[in-house]
């Protein structure tokens, strides 16, 4: 057992701080889930916490200078080196707060990015700093493209869906390959915690990001978030379709506590990824077929994960 | 007191950057800069410096958490070279835009490919418009005075700039030379505490890295021009400063028997030494020869160059990079956009001599002073010759 974790009670509905670090009036799109995580995410972290950034949605909508929607402190450098920049953030106040020169108080800090800052150009950069055991948390927002340049494919894209960069055609039938399973990459390097979560269940993410602040060493949350503009959904479904999207085992719900598997939901009556498919544009070109094999993955994927759940 | 003692530049420089009190240092290794990140490795490992060194995976992430680093507040270095520093390139262009000051040797080395691990300016050349204070060292001496210099300058809250001292790898990185290693309480008085104006705390929240939109992009790159322009008052002074303090004199140019030399050899970094022996076997034989040696590259100390090199009547530029297909070597260009359509101003004649590696010996500066007097008479058909070419 986590030590740190003994005296966090957990996030009530009735006690989910009025506090808003990251401020309203930012442009994020009507309905983007990614904004609402992200406003969750800070919530539970407070003010005490310095955010590094990767290039991408997030970072454009919050920042046009002279304007910010950051109430704490906020960097961004580039694209695929949010984790290398936390990293030089934790070092920093490391030997500052050895040699007096700041305040022994804790404060957290986070690497935030999205799938493809994450899973495809920024892997290396988390995984160095995972291997070398900072302690932050690294949230990643998946919005399943490379949303900020207009919906291309990335390494997180869900099998069939349709990007400006995985289009069907006579040829193809939209992204060829499977998600890209990012937290168990984040599991491979034996960090302390790692977590899924989704805007749907806002008290679940709350206290996964919270548990990810507390934990001493890397952490890692795994965010899944609806993109109305990428995905061809309405803006006001966002909650429906994150909720869809566990309930149809898509996008399980789990923790990984010292390499221990945790499911934080389990679904023992699934609904049809048919369901969840229906909706969003990026998948209505798929077929029964596609839509068959999707459903098979899904559920077999599931199983892996419950197996794991229980081995651990 | 101060001893001059026989060193391994690569560990004089380390040891610079132990008396400078670096406090965060992420780096990775690559030859020829190894032997500085090793030796800092180990004063930290045995409690000498009390500092962060950060084992990173790779130079874009050793950038990237300098960036942090120095935003955060510590004082922060690292060391790259060649592929190295052009994996870091993408984040170099960032920490000068955004203020942060950072101290960076670069042991300069050919390009890939063919894969060469030797010396000349082609790393630090690309990488000539990323926005920092660059400086090049003749000897070990100054390669440990430029270190001190650079946390100096760069961390004053007027310049708030990166900086990189380039050192010739192997060529100084490898060589053992007497050095006088500077006493701590001197260094002390010489580099304050690092006290940025701004940084990440969470105590007073600032946003550090928005976008720039169209209506304030081209006032935030003026901006920067204007800040490393002005620079040069303060890196002046802290050289005057260090010469008060630790008795050796650095100027932004430096001459070596250039009164009345009609003919001036310009060079940057560790083959001025031979340049100037060159210079001395000429003026034996009775050649009007001086040599001119720039030590700040950026910003480019323009009348500075123009007090000391511009009543000679043939200038010999060395660039120790070929950008192929360029009208000539970087140095060259930068030189005759200096004199352009200046009444009287000297001829400019550029060379390429010293790739990866290749020896610029005491007979090549013969040939290249001989070259630029014929070219003097006669105007030669190509803007840059390549020196030292191979027959066979």
């Amino acid at each position: 057992m986590i030590p740190e974790f003994e005296k966090f009670k957990g996030f009530k509905a009735k006690s989910i701080p009025k506090d808003e670090p990251l401020a309203p009036g930012h442009r994020a799109c009507q309905g983007c889930g990614e904004v609402l995580a992200l406003r969750m995410v800070m919530k539970a972290l407070g003010r005490d916490v310095i955010v590094c950034s990767a290039t991408g949605c997030m970072e454009i909508i919050t920042t046009p200078y002279p304007h910010t929607a950051w109430r704490v402190p906020w960097i961004h450098i580039a694209f695929e080196n949010a984790a290398a920049v936390a990293s030089g953030v934790e070092s920093a106040r490391k030997v500052l707060k050895r040699k007096g020169r700041i305040p022994k108080k804790h404060i957290d800090i986070m690497a935030v990015g999205g799938d493809g800052a994450t899973g495809d150009i920024g892997l290396q950069w988390i995984s160095g700093a995972f291997e070398r055991g900072h302690d932050f948390l690294y949230v990643c927002l998946d919005n399943e493209a490379y949303m900020n340049t207009g919906v291309q494919r990335s390494g997180c894209t869900p099998y069939g869906a349709m990007t400006t960069t995985s289009p069907p055609g006579s040829e193809s039938f939209g992204q060829v390959t499977w998600k890209k399973n990012v937290p168990a990459i984040a599991v491979a390097h034996n960090i302390p915690y790692v977590a899924t979560a989704s805007p749907a269940y806002y008290l679940d993410l709350m206290n996964k990001v919270k548990k990810a602040a507390l934990v001493k060493g890397p952490a890692y949350v795994h965010i899944y978030s609806p993109c109305p503009t990428g995905w061809g959904s309405a803006g006001e479904r966002s909650i429906e379709f994150s909720k869809l999207a566990v309930e149809t085992k898509v996008f399980p719900l789990y923790e990984v506590i010292e390499g221990r598997y945790v499911m934080s939901r389990k679904i023992t009556k699934p609904k049809p990824v048919s369901e969840y498919l229906k909706g969003q544009k990026r998948f209505r070109h798929l077929d029964e077929a596609h839509i068959d094999y999707i459903q098979k993955r899904v559920d077999a994927d599931y199983e892996k994960l419950i197996k794991l759940s229980e081995m651990t | 007191m101060a001893k001059r003692v026989g060193v391994e530049v690569s560990i004089a420089i380390a040891e610079a950057v132990k008396l400078a009190k670096a406090e965060v240092i992420p780096a990775y290794p690559i030859t020829p800069q190894t032997h500085i990140v090793e030796h800092l490795s180990e004063v930290v490992a045995n409690g000498e410096l009390d500092a962060e060194f950060i084992p990173v995976e790779s130079e874009h992430a050793a950038m990237s958490a300098c960036c942090g680093s120095s935003a955060a507040g510590a004082r922060t270095f690292t060391s790259s070279s060649s592929q190295g520093l052009s994996l870091m390139s993408e984040v170099l262009y960032i920490p000068p835009a955004m203020r942060l000051p950072i101290v960076n040797v670069v042991a300069n080395r050919a390009m890939s490919a063919p894969i060469s691990i030797w010396n000349d300016h082609q790393d630090i050349m690309v990488q000539r418009d990323i926005g920092w204070i660059q400086t090049f060292a003749e000897n070990g001496q100054e390669a440990v005075d430029l270190t001190l210099h650079a946390f100096r300058v760069a961390e004053d809250r007027r310049v708030s700039l990166p900086i990189i001292v380039n050192i010739d790898g192997f060529t100084l990185s490898h060589v053992i030379e007497p050095i006088e290693l500077p006493d701590q309480e001197d260094v002390d008085a010489y580099i304050p505490p690092f006290k940025p104006k701004y940084k990440l705390d969470p105590r007073k929240p600032i946003t550090m890295g928005p976008v720039g939109i169209p209506e304030v992009y081209t006032e935030a790159k003026m901006l920067q021009d204007q800040v490393i322009k002005n620079s040069k008052k303060v890196i002046l002074k802290a050289w005057k400063e260090f010469a008060e303090q630790f008795g050796r004199e650095y100027n932004p140019v430096e001459t070596y028997r250039t009164e009345d030399a009609e003919i001036m050899l310009v060079t940057m970094g560790s083959i001025s030494e031979t340049a100037m022996t060159a210079v001395d076997k000429m003026r034996d034989a009775g050649k009007s020869v001086g040599l001119v040696r720039i030590r700040l590259w950026r910003p480019f100390p323009g009348p500075e160059f123009r007090k000391a090199a511009g009543k000679a009547k043939v200038l010999a530029v060395i660039d120790r990079t070929l950008p192929p297909g360029a009208l000539c070597g970087p140095v060259g260009a930068e030189l005759r956009s200096l004199f352009y359509k200046i009444p009287g101003s000297p001829k400019i004649f550029s060379f390429v001599a010293g790739l990866g590696g290749r020896d610029v010996t005491v007979a090549r500066f013969e040939e290249i002073v001989e070259k630029a007097t014929g070219y003097a008479k006669k105007r030669p058909k190509e803007l840059y010759e390549v020196i030292g070419v191979r027959e066979k």
